[in-house]
């Protein structure tokens, strides 16, 4: 039976490697032109070199930190709530999410209200977190917490209703229990958007973060940000941004290095 | 009222919803022996995926019965093992575990030895040994069909229902797909009902070919294919063949000009 042959997949593998390479040179080079006119503006005297660091000079602010263990700490802190609110929302959304594709009450009484709360800024419920549980920990993972739950709720929710079905009618004709339709069919084509879900979840939940430690917080990125404003320590702030930008690139690398990992089956268009 | 086979009985049914109702099939009688091969051949409309969904059991009869074997049909199971023709391979699985996929189920529960040694005995009766690694998106739209054909085997049903299996074919292909079919078959016997709208198709591979009417949804004429098994590419050059293709095209092309006169005048659906 010689008759059909696979795609050609060589071919394509050596395209897109090519384009791989050619993806890291933009990269790099896009940053670069930043960091030039950066210095360019500066030089120029196109703002005020008094009212902006040189790159230099947030390099020496990140030694000095880091040397004293302050950047660490400032770190941490902002990490540890990422990571904890993060959990607890992905958790409540995968959960919510599958009850809400299985049990057509859960549906429809959860439907309606859906819309509201996603249009609804995180940011919005800081006054009102802080009135309830104080300025400390709790108000900040509970705003944390729904800024990455709703989210990822939606976009588990969109790819439960827009599963196919014929892979469940195909599983009936084998003998699947309503069970081993959940495990075996519906969970392993969730995964990828799972993933999914994450990735937006931890961008929405990490810029939230920022916000949340602007308005009170003595250890954060954030709080690390609005202690050098109010000193008017230009490079500790230019580095805040910075930071929080670096680090936005990395955790969402992470997450897409697992998602090509857990979906190679998918068909993908091209990148 | 014999024990083996499918034993089609009365069946009748009609969709109600609030724009009205519409009978997709009325008052179908049917009995199919073990080892069959039934074509269901008709225009679009005529209901031969609807009877052959109740047959799966996805769909229950409004009025009349199904059964296989003696058994009445309330749902889908193993014992019907279903082609669709958008494949329906699951493409998260390789070509191996989707053909392990039913084994692994309660239903057919048994040791992971023996559940190694059927799939790839159902991998090489399809002939799919070199891509048993390989995931759904890497095959051909031929190749997945055998997976899903594999797939159906492995759990060693009695019935194979095919729903027009190799319709999304280019024509090469669907050719070669009807002599494989009857070579893994001429291996493996089972009763198979074929959905198809190819008159060439539906004479190759059955015994009998049920021409069906559309509006509402009944068995027309049923026609006996004698020729010899096995059949291959030059069966269908046979003056024998030729002669009976033209029988089942003349019936199909009168029911077709009679939907065509019922569009024009209405009263239908």
């Amino acid at each position: 039976m010689a008759a059909e042959r696979p795609t050609t997949d060589g071919l394509f593998q050596r395209r897109q490697r090519r384009e791989r390479i050619e993806r890291r040179i933009y990269f790099l080079a896009s940053f670069a032109t930043l960091l030039l006119i950066w210095e360019g503006c500066r030089a120029t005297g196109l703002i005020n070199p008094k009212l902006f660091p040189s790159i230099a000079a947030v390099v020496q602010s990140a030694v000095v930190q880091l040397r004293d263990g302050s950047l660490q700490q400032h770190m941490y802190a902002s990490f540890l709530r990422v990571l904890t609110s993060f959990s607890i929302g992905i958790t409540l959304a995968v959960v919510l999410g599958f009850l809400i594709g299985w049990f057509r009450v859960v549906r429809l009484m959860v439907d309606p209200v859906i819309n509201f709360f996603r249009a609804l800024p995180p940011i919005a419920l800081i006054p009102l977190m802080i009135i309830f549980f104080g300025i400390g920990e709790t108000s900040k993972i509970i705003v944390l917490s729904y800024a990455s739950f709703f989210p990822a709720l939606v976009v588990i929710y969109q790819a439960l209703v827009s599963l196919d079905p014929i892979y469940i009618r195909a599983a009936r004709t084998l003998g699947a229990t309503n069970m081993e339709i959940f495990s075996r069919i519906i969970l392993p084509q969730l995964v990828p958007h799972i993933i999914t879900a994450c990735r937006v979840s931890l961008g929405v939940c990490w810029a939230t973060l920022v916000a949340a430690e602007l308005i009170a917080a003595q250890r954060g990125i954030g709080a690390m940000m609005v202690e050098a404003q109010n000193f008017f320590q230009m490079p500790p702030l230019v580095l805040g941004i910075i930071l929080i930008g670096i680090i936005s690139l990395v955790m969402d690398a992470i997450v897409r290095a697992i998602e090509a990992h857990a979906t190679q089956w998918q068909e993908k268009m091209s990148s | 009222m014999p024990e083996h086979g499918i034993v089609v009985q009365g069946v009748g049914l009609t969709y109600s919803s609030a724009a009205g109702s519409f009978e997709a099939l009325r008052d179908i009688n049917l009995t199919i022996q073990p080892g069959e091969f039934i074509c269901l051949l008709g225009p679009s409309g005529c209901g031969k995926t609807t009877l052959l969904n109740t047959i799966a059991g996805f769909l229950e009869p409004t009025v009349g019965s199904v059964a296989v074997d003696g058994q009445r049909i309330t749902g889908p199971g193993p014992d019907r093992g279903v082609v669709f023709q958008q494949y329906a391979v699951f493409p998260w699985l390789t070509v191996q575990e989707n053909v392990q996929f039913g084994l692994r189920l309660a239903a057919n529960r048994c040791s992971p030895d023996e559940m190694k040694r059927t799939a790839e005995h159902f991998i090489d009766l399809v002939n799919l040994r070199d891509f048993k690694d390989a995931y759904p998106k890497q095959l051909s739209g031929g190749m997945k069909q055998r997976v899903a054909i594999a797939r159906a085997y492995a759990v060693n049903p009695k019935v194979l229902l095919m729903d027009e299996p190799f319709g999304a074919l280019d024509a090469q292909t669907r050719h070669f797909m009807q002599e494989s079919l009857l070579q893994i078959l001429e291996k493996e016997r089972k009763t198979v009902v074929f959905v198809t709208h190819g008159v060439e198709e539906a004479a190759f591979l059955s015994t009998r070919v049920v021409i069906m009417a559309a509006c509402p949804g009944r068995v027309r004429e049923i026609i006996p294919i004698d020729l010899p098994y096995p059949r291959d590419a030059a069966t269908k050059t046979s003056p024998e063949f030729i002669k009976i293709r033209a029988v089942i095209e003349k019936v199909v092309r009168e029911e077709f000009q009679k939907l065509r006169l019922s569009e024009v005048s209405p009263g239908c659906v």
